[in-house]
C-alpha cells in the first residue's frame, strides 16, 4: 500500500537526477487532450511518454493541454525546447512517442517525418 | 466518443482550471446502496453570467475561438439524461462554478467508472499550480486525495516529475479500490 512517506523517498530520488542532469529540464513535451485529441487516441501517447521519461530519466516534463487547433492531426505532441524552439509532431501514436523521446529528447534530433510540416507537404 | 466517466469528468476538470481556478474540490459518490454515482465538481475560478450558464449545457456555446463547438458539459448533461441522473450547474461571476452530475448507477447505458487516478494525472499535467481535491466516497468508506498536501512533502520538487505523476496515479487508484472493498 502506498503512503505520503514515500513521497520524501521520492523527493530525494528527484533531487539527484536533477543535480545528475545540473538544473531545469531542457524540454516540454505537450500533448492535445482536448475531446478530439482523446478520441483520436490521445490517452495512450501521453501515458508512454510519461512512462518511458519515468523510466529511461529523460531531460523533459510531460504535460498536456487543452485544444492544441488543428483536431485533423490529433494527437498531437508538441517538443519546447529550453532554447525557444518549438516542434509540432502530428498523428503520434505510442511507437511514435517513444522514438521522439528517443531521438529528440535525448539526442537533440527532430524527429522530421512525424512534424506537421512534413505531414502537411505530402 | 467518451468510454468511461473519468474522461467525461476530465472533461469538466479542465473546464475548471481554463477558468483559473486555484482550487477545484471532484466529489465522487459512489453508492451501490442508493443505486447511484454523484459526481460534482466545485471550483474557485473565473465564473460565468446567468447567460452563459443558460447557454453551456447548448452544444454551440463555447469562448473558445480555435474551434466553434464546446462539447465537455454537452456531453456531460447527455450522459445523465442517458442514464437516469440529473445535471446542475450553479455559477457566479468571479466567484466559481459547481457542476452537479447523478447517474443511476446500474443503468445499462451508463460506461465504466474509467481510471481516475490517471484522470487526476491529466489534471495535474494541465495545470500542476491548481490544487486538486478528490473524496472519493462508497457506502462505507472515503478515500481523500489533496495534491497541495503531496506538493507539500515535495518540498520543491514539481508535481509534473513523471515518477510522481506515476505514483499520484497509484496511489490514488489504491486508495479507491481500498474504499469499496466489501461493498459488492
Ligand atoms: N467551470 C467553469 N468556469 C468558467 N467557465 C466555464 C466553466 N465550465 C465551462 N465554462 C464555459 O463554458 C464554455 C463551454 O464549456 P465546454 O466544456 O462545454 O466547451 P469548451 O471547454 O469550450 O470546449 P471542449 O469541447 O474542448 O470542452 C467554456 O468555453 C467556458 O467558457
Ligand atoms: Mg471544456
Amino acid at each position: 500500500m502506498k503512503s505520503l512517506e514515500d513521497l520524501k523517498k521520492m523527493r530525494e530520488e528527484a533531487l539527484r537526477k536533477v543535480e545528475m542532469r545540473e538544473g531545469g529540464k531542457d524540454y516540454r513535451v505537450v500533448v492535445g487532450m482536448a475531446t478530439c485529441g482523446i478520441a483520436a487516441g490521445a490517452r495512450p501517447v501521453l501515458n508512454k511518454l510519461v512512462e518511458e521519461t519515468a523510466e529511461k530519466n529523460y531531460n523533459c516534463v510531460v504535460t498536456q493541454t487543452g485544444c492544441i487547433g488543428m483536431c485533423v492531426y490529433e494527437p498531437i505532441v508538441e517538443v519546447f525546447g529550453n532554447d525557444g524552439s518549438h516542434t509540432t509532431y502530428v498523428h503520434v501514436d505510442p511507437e511514435k512517442a517513444v522514438k521522439i523521446l528517443e531521438e529528440h529528447i535525448g539526442k537533440g534530433h527532430v524527429v522530421e517525418e512525424y512534424t506537421v510540416d512534413a505531414v502537411r507537404a505530402q | 466518443m467518451m468510454q468511461d466517466l473519468a474522461m467525461h469528468m476530465l472533461e469538466i476538470l479542465m473546464n475548471s482550471i481554463g477558468a483559473g481556478a486555484e482550487k477545484v474540490v471532484l466529489s465522487i459518490r459512489d453508492s451501490a446502496a442508493d443505486n447511484r454515482i454523484d459526481m460534482r465538481v466545485e471550483d474557485n475560478g473565473c465564473g460565468m453570467s446567468e447567460e452563459m450558464v443558460r447557454k453551456v449545457t447548448d452544444p454551440f456555446t463555447t469562448s473558445r475561438k480555435t474551434r466553434k463547438v464546446g462539447l465537455g458539459v454537452a456531453f456531460m448533461k447527455g450522459l445523465t439524461e442517458q442514464c437516469g441522473g440529473s445535471f446542475d450547474i450553479k455559477s457566479v461571476l468571479g466567484e466559481g462554478t459547481v457542476v452537479s452530475a447523478s447517474v443511476q448507477r446500474d443503468h445499462i447505458d451508463l460506461p465504466p467508472m474509467g481510471d481516475i487516478g490517471e484522470m487526476i494525472m491529466y489534471a495535474i499535467q494541465a495545470n500542476e499550480n491548481t490544487d486538486l481535491e478528490l473524496y472519493y466516497t462508497t457506502d462505507n468508506d472515503r478515500f481523500v486525495f489533496s495534491s497541495s498536501e503531496v506538493r507539500q512533502q515535495l518540498e520543491g520538487i514539481s508535481l509534473v516529475e513523471p515518477d510522481v505523476l506515476l505514483w499520484i496515479k497509484e496511489y490514488i487508484n489504491e486508495g479507491i479500490t481500498h474504499a469499496k472493498e466489501g461493498v459488492e
